[in-house]
């Protein structure tokens, strides 16, 4: 069995097919990109995964479990973390609180204990504050800790968004195009980042891109989609020069 | 400037940045304590309203200000727990239970409010939370068989373990105050946990707080609990202090008050709220002395100048005549508010900042410093 | 039944000065997405101006009627200039807290100038009832209803057939594509609050024989009017008309066939009951942001 599987997945909205019969799977441990021209429904499968959509049919299943329908705020739970396109930070808060705001899933304490501030919410909070230096130090946040996110520019905001996921240590982590909007050097690093997201810390990736040089930098395998449906599937090289994906790139 | 120097992950945790905040927090704290002792019986019965609009306030900003939920239907949870603590006083409960069992009342009733709010946001929350507060003053004007109706309730004095402890004593301010600073210091201690990163996160991004694995209902119908108890036990500390409630006094009026508090004490913050309720509070007798002792001055002023007895005399009877006309109390805060949004949108408490910060960049502060960026127009219906 | 057709008329009459205070409040929201709390208090007064032109100075009833809508249209331009668009953009709840700062000021500076009495206005049409067998309709109340019927065609026109309409409804779609297409979003929103106020007025003046003129009239009304624009779906104009009349008629409604008291909560009950079912009203769309 395959470690997350996506089997007839459908979205419409009203005549439009988004998301149109999409089957895929992603092993463990794999990069596994999706590539495809604007309004391919790149995003939509994301927002289908992360259940900010409920499919028109078709079912999603993560370690074997069919979570079709769990709640948008389970799917976190179970270890599936995302960054979005156009980067949905908590703005007026600082980047230590959004990071620890991805640490969320892990935290047990009641409210009454909050309220409290009890011992055993204080350890919780110093065993969060230490893992989440540590996505710190892997992404080299350290000047923005205090900062507001507000004021912060676009390449820094994206890492940070990276960062809150990675904070909720995640075992699968949906990148929507981590590398828009980011120059040739921040693409470098992101690029350096994914890789070692899979190598050191053993999270599964599927990414959507555009970048095609990063697509062949980092993935191991590649879906290509127009119109919501799946054109090609593959090595990097296959499915870029899959007739079909050319000409759906070619604007035929 | 104080440069902070963090070499332990408690320096994030702990409840102020640095050790002077224990110093002038315990300064405020002793002043406060001797207050009964120095200042008039007046300015004491108008500092426990400062604490329990305060503590009202505290409990709306967690709600408006940091989860993001508006209302303006607080004045109805102040009355829950209001005449939850007058109803059980009939039949001779004891204080500690009532006021524990308004908080919990409103809070609970606040969560009912909370669940059908969850689908709603910006405009129509407020409308929902406005129609909330009118039925609410509408079921205590009519149930007269609970609230006396129109009529409305005695409050008896407050008896406290046998002790008799009437609403103008040292004591009773002292009980506002506890309740006050215990709110503040529960309030401070959400903040630094899950629940109270979850609030914010619910109010800058529902979408991504959710994809973090925050149960955004759920979140948000604790929000509305939670300031819904504090502010029921505002209300009991309300009804005891004017030892009469009836419907008349927990109108759409009473809400705005309580916006207006956390809006010019100054948004998101808890100094805000504690400024704003001073502010608020202090306006009547303000406006009081302003009826009474300005004309006065203004004519000596006049005479100073060189006008003579009679001109002194008519500008006196003019200006207390405009003084003392009708509604310009509303005016006055109709003005003030205005003039709040349009030039100090941080509030009072944003001030302060400002002129602490001019004091330690002097003289390198530059105006720009605070100058808020102009967004074109930011819609807010996508959201 | 004449019962019936006797109270639904009053409601639909009542509910036509709710729909056109709800009329003011979508249209400056349609183009600002400002909710201005001080639309009641625009339309109180309006009713006062014209209490002073046709009471006062017993100007001809149509004549101080113009007088009065065209002052406070300049009123509302003067109101838009001065308290909204120096924060134009910025957060909704700003907004919403400078426009109840205006309605404060407006109320307590009217309850000055012209106290704290109830005012009428007297009418051309105050008297007379229309007899239709044994139904018998006041005229004020007919009066009312029709010239809502005027006014919302009035609109109608005015936004589909005229270039400055149509300039208003591209503004109030997307406000910045219409200044890059060279619409003056400025002079726009100004004159989208003189029309909301001058809609106002007309609520003020039609609703002066019904209820009487007093200070706090806007706000009582500003009330039931804000339930109507929310029904309707705030940002339909159709909506909030219908919006006005359902909430006049349940009113009216629960004030004859229900005990005392079910008068002034049953709206926002229903108000409550519609949020749960359809939380963006009756004629609102559902818009989400896309991520
Ligand atoms: N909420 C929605 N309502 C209606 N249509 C939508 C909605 N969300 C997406 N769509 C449509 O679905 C299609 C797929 O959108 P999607 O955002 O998934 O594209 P994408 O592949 O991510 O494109 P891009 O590269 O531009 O991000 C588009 O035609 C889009 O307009
Ligand atoms: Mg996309």
């Amino acid at each position: 069995m395959s470690y997350f599987r996506a089997e007839n997945l459908s979205l419409h909205f009203g005549g439009l097919k988004a998301v149109d019969a999409v089957s895929f799977a992603v092993e463990k441990g794999e990069i596994l990109s999706i590539i495809g021209p604007n309004g391919a429904g790149k995003s939509s499968i994301f927002n289908l995964i992360s259940r900010i959509y409920r499919p028109t049919s078709g079912r999603i299943f993560f370690e074997d479990q069919d979570i079709t329908e769990e709640p948008p705020y389970d799917i976190a739970k179970l270890g599936i973390a995302r960054t979005f396109q156009n980067i949905e930070l908590f703005e007026n808060a600082t980047v230590l609180s959004n990071l620890l705001v991805g640490r969320h899933r892990h935290s047990t304490t009641q409210l009454w204990q909050e309220l409290l501030f009890l011992p055993s919410v204080r350890a919780n909070e110093k065993m969060h504050r230490r893992r989440v230096e540590q996505v710190i130090e892997f992404l080299d946040l350290e000047p923005y800790r205090d900062k507001l996110i507000s004021g912060l520019p676009y390449g820094v905001r994206k890492v940070i968004e990276l960062a809150r996921a990675l904070c909720s240590e995640p075992k699968l982590i949906l990148l929507d195009e981590p590398s828009s909007g980011l120059n040739v050097e921040e693409t470098d690093d992101m690029s350096f980042w994914i890789r070692d997201m899979k190598s050191e810390l053993g999270i599964t990736v599927l990414m959507v891109e555009h970048d095609m040089s990063l697509v062949n930098r980092v993935s191991d395998r590649v879906i290509a989609l127009n119109y919501g449906r799946v054109l090609a599937m593959g090595s990097p090289t296959e499915v870029q020069q899959h007739p079909d994906v050319v000409a759906a790139y070619l604007g035929a | 400037m104080r440069f902070l120097f963090k070499t332990d992950y408690e320096d994030d945790i702990k409840l102020f940045p640095h050790s002077g905040y224990w110093v002038s927090y315990g300064i405020l704290l002793a002043l406060l304590l001797i207050a009964p002792y120095v200042l008039s019986s007046y300015l004491m019965s108008q500092l426990v309203f400062v604490c329990i609009y305060a503590t009202v306030g505290v409990a709306l900003l967690i709600l408006t200000g940091f989860t993001g939920q508006a209302s303006l239907g607080h004045a109805a949870f102040l009355a829950i727990g209001a005449y939850t603590a007058a109803y059980l006083q009939k039949y001779n409960v004891p204080f500690p239970v009532y006021f524990f069992a308004a908080g919990a009342l409103t809070g609970i009733i606040g969560a009912m409010v909370g669940f059908p709010a969850l689908r709603l946001t910006g405009i129509y929350l407020v409308i929902a939370t406005i129609s909330f507060a009118l039925i609410v003053e509408e079921i205590l004007a009519r149930w007269e068989s609970v609230t006396n109706g129109n009529e409305g309730m005695r409050v008896k004095t407050l008896s406290l373990l046998g002790v008799t402890v009437p609403r103008d004593s040292p004591t009773f301010y002292y009980l506002c105050l506890a309740v006050l600073v215990l709110t503040i210091v529960g309030t401070l201690n959400l903040l630094r946990s899950p629940t109270g990163r979850a609030f914010v996160a619910i109010r800058d991004s529902e979408t991504a707080a959710r994809s973090m694995g925050v149960n955004v209902a759920l979140y948000k119908v604790k929000s509305f609990a939670i300031s819904a108890a504090i502010t029921g036990f505002a209300g009991v500390l309300f009804a005891h202090k004017l030892s009469f409630i009836s419907p008349e006094m927990f109108t759409l009026q009473l809400s705005i008050e309580f916006i207006i508090v956390i809006l010019i004490g100054g948004a998101f913050s808890l100094h805000g709220a504690v400024l704003g309720a001073i502010f608020i509070v202090m306006i009547d007798p303000f406006l009081t002395y302003l009826k009474d002792d300005v004309p006065g001055m203004i004519a000596g002023i006049a005479a100073a100048f060189g006008a003579g007895k009679a001109t002194a005399g008519s500008i006196q009877s003019n200006v207390a005549a405009f003084a003392s006309l009708n509604g310009l109390k509303g005016a006055i805060y109709g003005i003030i508010i205005v003039l709040f949004v349009l030039f100090e949108p941080l509030g009072l408490y944003g001030r302060w900042l400002k002129i602490k910060l001019f004091f330690q960049l002097f003289p390198l502060y530059k105006r720009a410093t605070f100058k808020r960026q102009k967004i074109y127009v930011k819609s807010e219906r996508n959201r | 039944m004449l019962d019936f057709v006797q109270q639904l008329v009053s409601g639909v009459a009542l509910g036509c000065v709710y729909g056109l205070i709800a009329l003011g409040f979508v249209l400056v929201y349609k183009a600002t997405e400002v909710v201005n709390f001080a639309q009641g208090d625009l339309m109180m007064l309006g009713g006062f101006f014209a209490f002073t032109f046709i009471g006062m100075m017993g100007l001809n009833y149509w004549v101080g009627f113009a007088g009065a809508v065209a002052a406070m249209a300049l009123f509302g331009m003067l109101a838009e200039r001065v308290v909204v668009r120096p924060i134009l953009g910025y957060p909704q709840f700003s907004i919403i807290m400078a426009t109840i700062g205006l309605g404060y000021f407006l109320r307590s500076i009217a309850g000055m100038i012209w106290g704290t009495d109830d005012l009428k206005i007297e009418t051309p049409f105050s008297q007379g009832v229309l007899r239709i067998g044994s139904l018998v309709l006041a005229y004020d109340k007919l009066s009312v209803i029709a010239a809502t019927m005027i006014l919302c065609t009035l609109l109608w026109l005015f936004f589909n057939k005229t270039t400055l309409g149509t300039a208003m409804r591209a503004s109030s779609e997307n406000m910045l594509a219409a200044y890059y297409m060279g619409i003056p979003v400025k002079r726009v929103v100004s004159i989208v609050w003189a029309i909301s106020a001058a809609v106002a007025t007309c609520a003020g003046v039609l609703l002066a024989p019904i209820t009487f003129i007093h200070s706090n009239v806007g706000l009582v009304l500003g009330l039931k009017a804000f339930p109507a624009a929310v029904l309707g779906g705030f940002g339909s104009i159709p909506g909030a008309v219908v919006g006005g009349v359902l909430i006049g008629v349940i009113e009216s409604m629960a004030g004859f066939y229900l005990p005392e008291g079910w008068k002034d909560v049953a709206p926002y009950l229903v108000l409550l009951a519609v949020l749960l079912l359809k939380p963006e009203g009756l004629f609102g769309h559902h818009v989400r942001k896309k991520v």
